[in-house]
């Protein structure tokens, strides 16, 4: 498939989406989705790329967003030194969660990452002199980037969409660099790499610590969207989400998160107001993509649509989410 | 004084119903090497269909305790042998799957009881409190307690002492040596999830009537569950029983004195353990 | 369980439009009046949603889902209790819905969320919230309560407490949420002006399935104890406390949501005796409530407590509303002020009327769990009519104080 082709495609649709949409709750819908699929795509650096499967990467998002409503509601601060400190504060939680979770692999870094995840949540929802618990916190008003206005639906889509075209074009340079094939030879082979010279742990470190802000970029989206965070953003659920988008649409492609962020969006809101077993169907779709269609949708379509031309391979090239002992 | 003494006799209650919750999960992740995510799910479903049978047929608790325990191990069994046998090997994918089953169980619990906690009655002998030295405490609670040393007892013997234990012992070790050997380890990895589940769906109806049965009851249980597995050492029962005591002083004790800082109290120890002795007090190495 | 599901409500206005089309009027029908209904059905406050859902169905299933001549479709959704999902049911409603007006959301910290949402969106609310702040401080001018701030029916409670049960020394327990904290801090503040002392506070989580660790902590020679608990943590409590042999030593007086009728199914006898303050009692002696009550029985098998009522009261209001502007809810700033003006004299609950803020000036009632003909009321035995959000306070003084909150009023007493 022509890349830049596909590119301008994708461009095309991004800038006219609106129109097309026509009501202000999918034009919503639209950047929820695109939040989201930053959130989804920073995830997938560590799922897709490293290796490591993390279930507590909400908890980036969450700091992100607690932070950037903190500094600008209780300490005073402008929207722009707000949103620096934020991410600041997250890529380092990111460095010490980071520290911490890689004393393990597989199975023990899953576990490490769900228990600091839990933590932060926890943090959140009973200290509530700091963060207001259960009731969350708010954010005044919208950040005016160049002194645009993006209180509005439509504005705001756009700022989404330039957003997340700046995390999409930043991460797939991140994945295609030699640093991002370094990383994939540490999810494949970790004894090879070593051998080799490189220094697998800091390889890794620093993906986790770029997981972690691009998330908190996600965060600061999830904020001024909101107008509003509470502590459900840093649950479990939140966490196993983001992995179910990874995972959904495909770790190893890097189009996978978008549409896993896309689909699991749509259920959410769209379906759910049809259909009101939403968190079966959820279920379900975690089950029967595991099982079925383990290296996601969009791997998974490609090697269906290979066979149906008949220059696919016999076996599906699948790149399955699993533990690699070191 | 009576603070104490109360906060004491409750943390070991705790602990007893945890060792209930979490002997079968640490048997799963020790043989089976997942953290079945669905094991607070399958706690929920046994207080729920337990609670159901002892309405329906106007039984006590012990025969709600064993219907739940049952119907949850036949639910469990379906799980293992059709949907994670058919990801054998991959421990993380199965670990996923538990994960997306606990939401489909836990909704389908939200549609089929509803959404308003549905009490559990203790056995009318066990409902009036026991006197002692002028303080009272729920003789219940007391009889949890017993119930899981029981139970500790009961498991030790079946894995020590029977042939079942011995080939359990020798696939917690080491499952290539005991595939080796002719030990049927699928057939192995069914009963043990099986035996899991039972020990979580029959905890479930026992702590009823402490915890009721409630829509989140499952997302309440589950972190409890790993951060006791975690503490006490996988595979481990000996782990499992000190963790859940541990686990029961430090819930209650720091939820009382340090309300705010609830969540972190009980998951730094865990973050901790895992961080710098990976195999926890008890177990083998969770690698 | 009738559900209002999209389904059910078009299948009615497709019947109902068939009957309009024979022998209506020739004045054109500008379509249904959309009424969005945030409520919570899953969660630890599901059986009170649940039970606003019931309310409001069987209010405008008594109207023929009709209001002021005009046909009305119900949007509903369940907002679990999160205020971040409120936010995201609510703009779903309004800006693909496209509601009129709302009724809800129940819990406090849902409101708060939804506050400035409401505002932009320029969205009649009828709240059930107890929030104190959208009709003080911060007033919200979208906003309509017909039910109660978090603290209106401490006050009584408080007076009571000290006046009538002669009650010195005081505890209080309630949910670590806003909605608990505000409902302490008016208990408080009315308790110690009396000349009684607030010696304990005790906050357990929202979802504390064992209260063991409290029990525990309580003073062992207090004269009574204020139990501010929502949804069906007020029947845990006091089991729990049964469980422990001190149901009989403690003396207990709830908030508006403790010892609510949707539990006295799970409490059974151990509710005998509890009192409690309320806007609302099952057992209010009028002819409308004594029908809303066989109703409810009749479509639900149960009693109608605080929250069913709470959607009935804001259905009357509704419909009064309606009726003053002939049906043009379109037109929001004269539709609203219809609903700020409302004065109802006879609703399920007593008379209703509006403050400046748009709080309820209201009856609270001083209950009593009695049993009569074999099952369980909350029977009346005192009356305070016409109590504002603001008790005997003076309006200007009390907003120049802050919000009611975990430590305001300061609890000097604690021992």
């Amino acid at each position: 498939m022509n890349r830049i082709a596909t590119t301008v495609v994708a461009a095309a649709l991004l800038l006219v989406l609106p129109w097309v949409a026509g009501n202000d709750f999918y034009i919503n819908l639209a950047s929820q989705i695109l939040i989201y699929a930053i959130f989804a795509l920073s995830l997938n650096l560590l799922v897709g790329f490293g290796g490591m499967t993390s279930l507590g990467h909400a908890a980036y998002l969450g700091i992100a967003a607690y932070a950037c409503a903190w500094f600008v509601t209780h300490a005073g601060l402008g929207q722009l030194p707000a949103a620096i400190l934020a991410l600041l504060l997250t890529t380092l939680t990111a460095a010490v969660f980071g520290v911490l979770s890689l004393r393990a692999t597989g199975l023990g870094f899953l576990m490490i990452t769900l228990a600091l995840g839990q933590i932060v949540w926890g943090m959140a929802y009973r200290w509530t002199d700091l963060t207001g618990g259960d009731n969350g916190m708010k954010l005044g008003a919208r950040p005016a980037p160049f002194g645009i206005d993006i209180a509005q639906p439509v504005p705001f889509y756009y700022f989404s969409a330039i957003a997340f075209a700046l995390s999409f074009f930043c991460l797939w340079r991140v994945a295609h660099s030699p640093f991002g094939a370094s990383l994939q030879g540490s999810r494949d082979q970790p004894r090879r790499m070593r051998m080799l010279g490189h220094h697998v742990w800091m390889i890794q470190f620093a993906a986790f610590v770029m997981a972690g802000f691009w998330a908190g970029i996600a965060g600061l989206m999830y904020v001024y969207y909101n107008q509003f965070v509470s502590p459900n953003v840093l649950a479990l659920q939140q966490s196993a989400e983001v992995l179910l988008m990874s995972i959904l649409g495909g770790a190893s492609a890097f189009s996978g998160p978008i549409v896993g962020a896309v689909i699991i969006t749509l259920v959410k809101n769209v379906v759910s107001s049809y259909v009101e077993r939403w968190n079966t169907l959820l279920g379900a779709i975690f089950v029967i993509t595991v099982i079925f269609m383990p290296e996601g949708l969009v791997p998974g379509c490609r090697r269906l649509w290979r066979r149906f031309r008949g220059t696919g391979l016999a076996k599906p090239a699948a790149a399955k989410i699993e533990a690699k002992s070191p | 004084m009576q603070f104490w003494v109360i906060q004491t006799l409750n943390s070991v209650a705790l602990g007893g119903l945890l060792f209930l919750l979490s002997s079968g999960f640490s048997l799963i992740f020790g043989l089976m090497r997942m953290p079945n995510l669905a094991h607070g799910a399958f706690f929920m479903l046994g207080a729920y269909l337990g609670v159901t049978a002892m309405t329906a047929s106007g039984l006590t608790l012990w025969w709600g305790v064993l219907a739940g325990g049952i119907a949850v191990a036949v639910f469990g069994g379906f799980l293992e042998r059709f949907i994670l046998r058919a990801l054998a090997g991959n421990e993380q994918g199965q670990v996923l799957v538990t994960l997306g089953v606990s939401f489909i169980v836990a909704d389908i619990c939200l549609l089929t009881w509803g959404g308003d906690p549905v009490p559990i009655p203790a056995p009318l002998a066990l409902r009036r409190p026991i006197f002692f030295e002028g303080l009272a405490f729920p003789t219940y609670r007391l009889v949890v307690l017993g119930l899981a040393v029981v139970v500790a007892v009961l498991l030790h013997l079946l894995i020590n002492r029977t042939r079942l234990g011995a080939m359990i012992r020798a696939g917690v070790d080491d499952m290539q040596m005991a595939r080796g050997i002719g030990i049927p380890v699928s057939l192995l990895f069914t009963v043990v999830f099986c035996l899991g589940a039972a020990l979580a769906g029959a905890g479930g109806v026992i702590g009823g009537p402490i915890m009721g049965a409630y829509p989140g009851l499952d997302a309440d249980m589950l972190p409890l569950a790993l951060v006791v597995v975690i503490l006490g050492g996988v595979g481990s029962l000996l782990g499992a029983f000190v963790g859940s005591l541990i686990i029961g002083f430090i819930y209650n004790f720091g939820t009382a004195l340090f309300p705010d800082l609830a969540y972190v109290i009980l998951f730094l120890p865990m973050v901790l353990v895992l961080v710098f002795l990976p195999q926890g007090l008890f177990g083998r190495t969770l690698r | 369980m009738t559900k209002l599901k999209r389904r059910t409500v078009l299948k009615g206005m497709a019947a109902a439009g068939a009957g309009l089309a024979f022998g209506a009027p020739a004045i054109a029908q500008a379509g249904p009046i959309r009424l969005g209904f945030l409520t919570v059905k899953t969660g630890p406050l599901a059986s009170g949603g649940i039970q606003m859902e019931q309310g409001l169905t069987l209010f405008l299933k008594d109207h023929g889902y009709k209001l002021g001549g005009r046909q009305v479709e119900v949007f509903t959704g369940d907002t679990g209790g999160s205020p971040a999902v409120t936010r995201t049911k609510l703009q779903e409603m309004v800006e693909r819905d496209k509601i009129h007006c709302m009724i809800g959301p129940l819990d406090t910290a849902s409101a708060l969320a939804v506050d400035d949402y409401i505002r932009s969106a320029e969205l009649p609310t009828m709240s059930v919230a107890a929030a104190e702040n959208m009709t003080q401080r911060n007033p919200n001018p979208w906003f309509v309560r017909g039910t109660s701030t978090s603290a209106q029916c401490a006050y009584a409670a408080a007076d009571y407490a000290v006046k009538d049960l002669k009650w010195k020394r005081m505890g209080t327990i309630a949910d670590d949420i806003a909605y608990g904290h505000e409902m302490c801090a008016g208990f408080q503040r009315v308790a110690e002006e009396s000349g009684a002392k607030i010696v304990q506070k005790l906050w357990p989580p929202l979802v504390s399935p064992d209260y063991g660790t409290y029990i525990a902590q309580l003073k062992t020679n207090l004269d009574g104890l204020f139990i501010g608990f929502a949804g069906s943590n007020g029947y845990k409590w006091v089991h729990q406390l049964t469980e422990y042999g001190l149901a009989s030593k403690v003396k207990m007086i709830g908030g508006m949501t403790a010892i609510d009728e949707s539990l006295f199914k799970a409490m059974g006898d151990e509710a005998l005796g509890l009192v409690s303050a309320c806007w609302y009692s099952a057992a209010i002696d009028t002819p409308t409530n004594k029908k809303f009550v066989a109703e409810m029985n009749k479509e639900y098998g149960a009693d109608p407590g605080f929250y069913a009522a709470a959607t009935n009261v804001e259905g009357a209001v509704l419909e009064a509303a309606v009726k003053a502007v002939d049906g043009k809810v379109e037109d929001k700033p004269a539709f609203m002020k219809a609903l700020r003006a409302t004065n109802v004299a006879d609703t399920v609950r007593g008379p209703v009327k509006f403050d400046d803020l748009g709080n309820i000036i209201g009856n609270v009632y001083i209950r009593k769990v009695e049993k009569k003909d074999g099952k369980l009321w909350n029977t009346v035995v005192k009356t305070y009519p016409n109590v504002s959000q603001f008790w005997t306070y003076n309006e200007k003084e009390f907003l120049a104080q802050p919000v009611y909150s975990r430590d305001y009023p300061p609890a000097k007493n604690l021992e």
